[in-house]
């Protein structure tokens, strides 16, 4: 290291509170403006690129936003449901193929995505280990989710109840994990899929139970009147769905009535696509919205609080940069005896010079540095924190 | 040798002015400049340094005709030929004692500070008894201690001549023997020209030439000299 470089690094090093409170206010007003509009930009195109790959939405109706926050990235705020018929609908339209979404419940804080086969081809999702779910019961899981819940495949999962308090609520389903999915960085990766059937299942719509026509059942039976056998509390219900008791499942009531969060519409070409918007535009019981442009909305005024964050970041920027020039030119006046200290043993003006321009200059490169490995990891991480805190 | 001819000197925008037909200063000798305060010493020593200039005449220093010399080799000659010991110590707080003794070689790029020079420097400061303290602040040792270690700055570069204002000014009576003993050992050791500009009679004896400045007063502007009164 140079002798004035050297100089320059014992001053700061020996008045480190000074220097480290120079650092830190300089890399804060160097990383907010830069950090905000990396992790801005990141995050709104991760968003984007999800809406974008996602042609229609069919909801109830309510808030598009949050219709498309649950649907595309399974926001823990639930929109009110509508009833899988509207799903046949669409199918019936011949215009498009429907993919129903049912989300609501959870793994602790995984979301369980009830869905058909063709959400995977939609989202291009791959198996990188074990299979998709073929029956009841069975789950494959994203790559992070089974990272944070600590399972592989052949392990097994078992849903979360909505609340401790409601004891007549949805009962908990031990599911098998006959899968794990590549990570796609995108909100499936922290998601459980299920079979829309299975999140039926877990909802209570359908179950399985102890066969009470069999001898080792009559401990359950309430009444028999004919072929009506009336069950009563001490039947048992089964928690799991094995090979042994998934005849024993069933549900009950019309099918077509049974919930779902959302369905996504993928219609067959353009055409099809402005029918069935026009088709449900007129519509009170379902709306039908394109992602991309509800975010599209959404990250408008994202945009909008950006800029004012930003010219907030760039007032207090400069207000700090001002506050740390002036305790620059404080510190050079204070030490102007140690200048012709130097000067009088025979330091250059342009060493001396150097030595205190290296001062504020390696002031500057550490937070340079530290600003650049915020943004970095702001990049690397910010959206996924960012998506983790807006609960999406 | 130091030789001063018909120099002249004022500071702008003050009545101060020195003035000094002929003084001449052995080489290898020790000479005081004692005097009132304002009556030009450490003005006389800046000049001497080539720290100021004068407005006239002539300052050779062992042959090398210090006034002739532009800026850079002004300052390049005073950091091979010259160490300077300040009153007020003048060590950089920020540094450790080592790092204040190799000073003059961390500030000047045309000194190469090399292992040979940090175990001179070791060396000086077991000489002057502060081989124990180089790692410690400036702040950390006491009076006398601070001036040993600018001394050991000064004559780091082991250069022909020294030139110390009021070398002593600031220590109790038992440091300030402590570092004349250090200084005078010194210069008898290595055959360095001492020139020291002091208020401190009761130190006098040590030197082998004293100049008076209240005589160049007395005498008036122009007045020739050659070396001060003697004591």
């Amino acid at each position: 290291m140079s002798g004035p470089l050297y100089l320059a690094w014992r001053y700061l090093a020996f008045h480190r509170w000074k220097t480290a409170v120079l650092v830190t206010a300089l890399s804060l007003i160097l990383f907010i403006p830069v950090g905000l509009r990396v992790l801005v930009r990141q995050s709104s195109e991760q968003l984007t690129a999800r809406a974008d790959a996602t042609p229609l939405l069919v909801g109830a109706p309510g808030s598009p936003t949050e219709l498309v926050l649950n649907s595309l990235y399974f926001g823990s705020d639930v929109p009110t449901p509508l009833s899988f018929a509207e799903a046949e609908d669409v199918a019936a339209t011949g215009m498009a193929t429907p993919i129903p979404l049912y989300v609501r419940f959870r793994v602790r804080d995984q979301p369980i995505v009830g869905t058909t086969p063709e959400y995977f081809a939609l989202r291009g999702l791959r198996v990188a280990n074990g299979r998709l779910p073929a029956t009841l019961g069975e789950a494959v899981l994203g790559a992070a989710a089974a990272r944070t819940l600590d399972v592989a495949v052949g392990g097994h999962v078992i849903s979360s109840p909505e609340s401790v308090f409601d004891i007549a609520g949805v009962y908990p389903l031990r599911m098998q994990v006959t899968g794990v999915l590549a990570p796609s960085d995108t909100p499936d990766d922290q998601a459980v899929f299920v079979d829309i059937k299975t999140a039926w299942v877990i909802e209570g719509l359908g179950h399985g139970h102890q066969d009470l026509s069999r001898p080792e059942a009559a401990a359950g039976v309430l009444s028999r009147e004919g072929n009506v056998v009336i069950g009563n509390a001490a039947v048992v219900q089964y928690n799991e769905i094995t090979a042994d008791n998934i005849d024993s499942f069933h549900f009950h009531g019309d099918p077509g009535a049974f919930p779902v969060t959302a369905v996504i519409a993928v219609p067959d070409d353009e055409k099809a696509s402005a029918l069935l918007q026009g088709r449900y535009q007129e519509s009170t019981s379902v709306q039908i919205v394109r992602p991309d442009e509800v975010m599209s909305d959404l990250l408008g005024t994202v945009f909008t609080v950006e800029r004012y964050v930003l010219a907030g970041a760039l007032i207090v920027g400069l207000a700090t940069l001002a506050t740390a020039l002036l305790v620059f030119l404080l510190s050079l006046r204070q030490r102007r005896g140690e200048r012709e200290t130097l000067g009088r043993i025979g330091g250059s003006p342009g060493s001396i010079r150097f030595l205190m321009g290296s001062e504020i200059l390696l002031v500057l490169l550490v937070a340079i540095g530290i600003a650049g490995l915020l943004t970095l990891l702001a990049s690397r991480y910010g959206s996924t924190a960012a998506s983790a805190i807006a609960g999406l | 040798m130091i030789e001063l001819r018909d120099l002249a000197f004022s500071y702008p925008d003050s009545d101060f002015g020195l003035s000094i037909t002929r003084l001449e200063i052995a080489a290898g000798t020790t000479t005081a400049f004692i005097g009132p305060s304002g009556s030009g010493k450490t003005t006389l020593l800046n000049l001497v340094a080539g720290i100021l200039q004068p407005d006239t005449g002539t300052v050779r220093t062992n042959g090398t005709l210090v006034t002739d010399l532009p800026d850079r080799a002004r300052r390049a000659f005073r950091v091979a030929e010259i160490g300077l010991v300040f009153q007020e110590f003048e060590l950089l707080e920020y540094l450790t004692v080592l790092d204040n003794i190799l000073l003059p070689y961390r500030i000047n790029p045309v000194l190469k500070l090399k292992p040979e020079i940090e175990e001179r420097a070791e060396t000086l400061a077991a000489r002057v008894g502060i081989a124990d303290k180089l790692r410690r602040r400036p702040r950390q040792l006491s009076q006398g201690e601070r001036q040993r270690v600018a001394v050991c700055r000064a004559v780091i570069t082991d250069p022909p001549l020294l030139l110390t204002d009021e070398p002593t000014g600031n220590l109790d009576p038992l440091n300030r023997e402590t570092v004349l003993d250090i200084l005078f050992d010194y210069v008898r050791d290595a055959g360095t020209t001492l020139v020291a500009v002091t208020h401190d009679h009761e130190i006098l004896e040590r030197f082998e030439s004293v100049v008076d400045f209240r005589s160049f007063h007395d005498m008036g502007s122009g007045s020739e000299t050659e070396e001060g009164p003697a004591r």
